[in-house]
């Protein structure tokens, strides 16, 4: 049944259906139909929903419940994120999985609620301490919203690390109808969760290593983790790209104006095509270099002064020009104004 | 002194060994003479007394008992420093019936985590917390605690607290008593024998509450911290008798049911719960197929400007069309004004904006001035009035005025403005069926009256469409759609 759905609701149905039963959180425009959906639906399936004091806390709260073994959320937007910083370094650390959701807002501090992409380096390259990688996934849709809110609970789990959902907020706050189906869920086991059973009672969820060849072997194992991570799990599409000359590069609601301005280009013969990153970690930097090289241009198009770019261009190195288009406060880059861009881009090859 | 002897005897609750300490496994890595030692070892027993060792768990900080999952063979998580309250808080809601300690220095609880020791013991979580002052930070080397005493001198407060520069030590127990949640809250000490036997029976029954299901219990534990205090064992001792109890009295802060009113949530299946059981209305449309449109409706908030954008949606989606509703939000909406985009179409939608709508429907003067000049040429603007304002014209689109909020203050509520708009903008573009736009109202709108009401909007809408006289730009440019 198609039903027509906000994209922070979808968030929430596609982590029930994932069968996560355990939310804490607090609020913040503009994620906070999050938590409010959250402290709906999910105590009417048997869960728990807390409000916490602060985002300190709610991160801390996943962190208990995710070392128990159930699956378990907590979204936000920039400001919430930067405090649960700590809790991601040690979630990381502690091997715990979880979902985390950035409905990203603008500015630094605290900016405005209107829709950014500039939490890219805070997510994807890291924003705690240590060495870690956060797994992220970009939706560009509502569908999507529930679609790879589910995936990330299984990614979670098969890595056990935390899967971070990174939006904005016009599709935290748009509407699209969506489709969606319960089906049994089957997260794997968890033999290292602390359960307060006997079969677990030796186990310890912790992040601490003493002894210097104690850490580096803990972190080399994270490390080994995150290769494999890289080798399976990078997700983009493509739209256009066969026989593109310039190829636009942008994820979430910019991939949204990219699609439209790729067929706007096309209608006027310029051949551009579009990919898109649906994993901004791991990065789909194999694929990119290898579409990349057809074209005689490559367009990145951000919400943010430009933090993806840097990775578009160490997976392109070099190889073919990368020029950036960017848009920020809250603004939305509009088609015309890439088709612009595209036109310069074009004619400066020409 | 057989209270002595108890104290050394080892619990079964500890490991054997220690193994997971790399060296000295047969030994704590606690100073000799330091509280947490004798604090581990009162939980210890009251864990085995209560037969809960197997459905524990065991929160350590980050502190001098950063290690207590050395000792304690129960399960154990380690959490960030001051976050125990929060990760128990998390522990306990995902286990209910287990056994959840928080443990946790003066450092931990009453500097970096105060929000969380304050919060969990408010939402009287049935956790059991001991913590452990000792007036000091011990593992980072003697800095200054939130509770250590006016005059004591520490490595970051060298001559000594002054209340002026660093305010007074902070009374946690006394503090957390001023709740309404906790059921038990005590301080403890230990500097003597006698007092030590007092401790044991406060731990013992913290964790008897929990296991009774009674709510928020902390024992807050009054420790040597030999080394810090450059004391030898004796000594700290006696210090903690002379010095800490007289500005830390011990006693019963809190000991009382707390009878906290519940309110049952009505469970359901996830399909009840998520809305995904289909209803008759939610069905396809069967005999329309809506066209393709953008639209921008903008107005005042409570104008139902975003629910007009939502209703429009629905019909596309149930007319067969991808849609797509995209809504200001946030201070805007605050300030008094809101609008929403809403685009249907046949194929999978690129962008959700509509930066060049096809059909504005403007319910109020400033949304006209704003938007119209962004409409797309040939398009057409539904305006919330009889006329135009006399300094504003507009050469590249239609303008259809039609008072829509006098109108519906003649039918009987000003709230249907915006289903007028909804039947007149369906009539003059014929883009969905004003059928569809029923049966989704109809599921919007429970009581009969009101959608009567409704009903009626709809149809003048649609009849002041079809007597209405064109205002504004006379010409049909090419290109527009309808
Ligand atoms: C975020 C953060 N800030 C600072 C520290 C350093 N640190 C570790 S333990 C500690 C204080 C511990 O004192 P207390 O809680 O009184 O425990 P004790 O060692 O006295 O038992 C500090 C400041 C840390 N680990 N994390
Ligand atoms: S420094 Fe103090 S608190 Fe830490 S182990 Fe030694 S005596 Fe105990």
């Amino acid at each position: 049944m198609r039903q027509l759905c906000k994209g922070n609701v979808a968030v929430v149905k596609g982590a029930v259906l994932a069968g996560c039963r355990a939310y804490y959180g607090y609020p913040i425009t503009p994620a906070s139909e999050i938590a409010e959906y959250a402290a709906l639906y999910i105590p009417e399936v048997g869960g728990t929903f807390v409000q916490a004091e602060s985002e300190v806390a709610s991160i801390n709260m996943v962190y208990g419940a995710a070392s128990t073994g159930v699956r378990v959320m907590t979204a936000s937007s920039g400001p919430g994120l930067s405090l649960m910083q700590e809790g991601i370094s040690y979630l990381c650390g502690s091997e715990l999985p979880c979902v985390i959701v950035d409905v990203v807002r603008g500015g630094p501090g605290l900016g405005n609620i209107a829709p950014e992409q500039s939490d890219y380096f805070a997510m994807v390259k890291g924003g705690g301490h240590g060495n870690y990688h956060n797994l992220v996934l970009a939706p560009a849709s509502v569908q999507e919203m529930a679609d790879l809110t589910m995936l990330a609970f299984d990614l979670a789990d098969r890595y056990r690390n935390p899967v971070i959902v990174l939006t904005d907020g016009f599709v935290g706050q748009m509407m699209e109808p969506i489709e969606l189906q319960v089906s049994e869920v089957n997260p794997p086991e968890k033999p290292w969760a602390v359960k307060g059973t006997p079969e677990t009672q030796n186990n310890l969820i912790s992040s601490i290593y003493l002894e210097p060849d104690d850490l580096e072997k803990h972190e080399r194992k994270l490390e080994q983790k995150y290769k494999l991570a890289q080798m399976l799990e990078t997700r983009l599409e493509t739209y256009m790209t066969d026989d593109a000359e310039i190829l636009l590069v942008g994820y979430g609601i910019v991939s949204r104006v990219l699609r439209s301005a790729v067929d706007e280009a096309r209608a006027q013969g310029l051949r551009a095509g579009l990919l898109r990153p649906i994993t901004l970690w791991p990065f789909p930097s194999k694929a990119l270099a290898e579409t990349a090289a057809r074209c005689k241009t490559v367009l990145t198009v951000e919400m943010s002064t430009g933090q993806m770019v840097e990775d578009v261009r160490l997976a392109i190195n070099g190889k073919v020009p990368v020029e950036l288009y960017s848009r920020i406060g809250g603004n939305v880059p509009s088609v015309e104004e890439v088709h612009a861009r595209m036109l310069e881009c074009a004619g400066a090859e020409v | 002194m057989a209270e002595y002897e108890i104290i050394h005897e080892k619990s079964p609750v500890f490991y054997e060994r220690y193994e997971r300490k790399n060296e000295l496994q047969h030994q704590t890595h606690y100073c000799p003479g330091c509280g947490h030692g004798v604090a581990h070892k009162l939980i210890a027993e009251a864990i085995e007394e209560l037969g809960l060792q197997e459905r524990t768990i065991f929160v350590s900080p980050v502190g001098c008992s950063v290690f207590a999952y050395y000792y304690f063979n129960v399960g154990n998580i380690q959490a960030a420093h001051g976050r125990a309250p929060a990760a128990a808080t998390g522990i306990k809601r995902a286990c209910p019936d287990k056994i959840v300690i928080s443990y946790q220095g003066d450092g931990d609880l009453a500097a970096i985590g105060t929000a969380e020791i304050v919060h969990a013991a408010n939402r009287g979580e049935k956790i059991t917390v001991f913590f452990i002052n000792n007036a000091i930070y011990g593992m980072t080397g003697g800095q200054m605690a939130p509770t250590t005493m006016v005059g004591q001198a520490s490595t970051t407060s060298p001559w000594g607290r002054r209340p002026a520069n660093e305010g007074f030590p902070l009374h946690v127990s006394e503090m957390l008593a001023t709740l309404e949640a906790p059921v038990y809250i005590e301080r403890v000490a230990l500097s003597d024998n006698k007092n030590i036997m007092k401790a044991r029976k406060a731990v013992r029954k913290a964790l008897e509450l929990q296991r009774d299901g009674a709510g928020f219990s902390l024992v807050e534990i009054l420790s040597p911290c030999p080394t810090i205090w450059k004391k030898d064992p004796v000594e700290a001792r006696k210090w903690v008798a002379e010095k800490m109890i007289p500005v830390f009295p011990l006693g019963v802060f809190r000991d009382r049911k707390v009878e906290i009113p519940r309110i049952d949530v009505p469970q359901k299946t996830v399909a009840e719960a998520l809305e995904l059981c289909e209803t008759p209305g939610q069905r396809l449309a069967p005999h329309h197929h809506g066209k393709p449109c953008t639209i921008k409706v903008a107005g005042f908030g409570g104008q139902g400007v975003l629910l007009m954008g939502i209703v429009l949606a629905e019909m596309g989606m149930r007319e067969g069309l991808e849609v797509s509703w995209l809504p200001s939000y946030g201070p805007e909406m605050r300030s008094g004004s809101a609008h929403c985009h809403v685009c249907l179409a046949k194929e999978r939608i690129g962008s959700p904006l509509v930066a060049h709508p096809e059909v504005l429907v403007a319910m109020n003067e400033q949304s006209l001035r704003k938007f119209a000049p962004t409409v797309a040429p040939g398009g057409l603007i539904l305006y919330n009035r009889d006329s135009l304002p006399p300094d504003f014209a507009v050469s590249h689109a239609r303008v259809m005025c039609l008072p829509a909020s006098e109108i519906a203050d003649k039918l009987g509520s000003a709230k249907v403005a915006n289903v007028i708009m909804l039947g007149a903008l369906l009539e003059e573009t014929e883009c969905m069926s004003p059928e569809t736009a029923m049966t989704v109202i109809g599921q919007m709108v429970r009581k009969p009256e009101l959608l009567k009401l409704n009903g009626e909007a709809l149809h003048a809408g649609r009849v002041f469409v079809d007597h209405q006289v064109r205002v504004g730009a006379v010409s049909q440019p090419d290109g527009f759609a309808y």
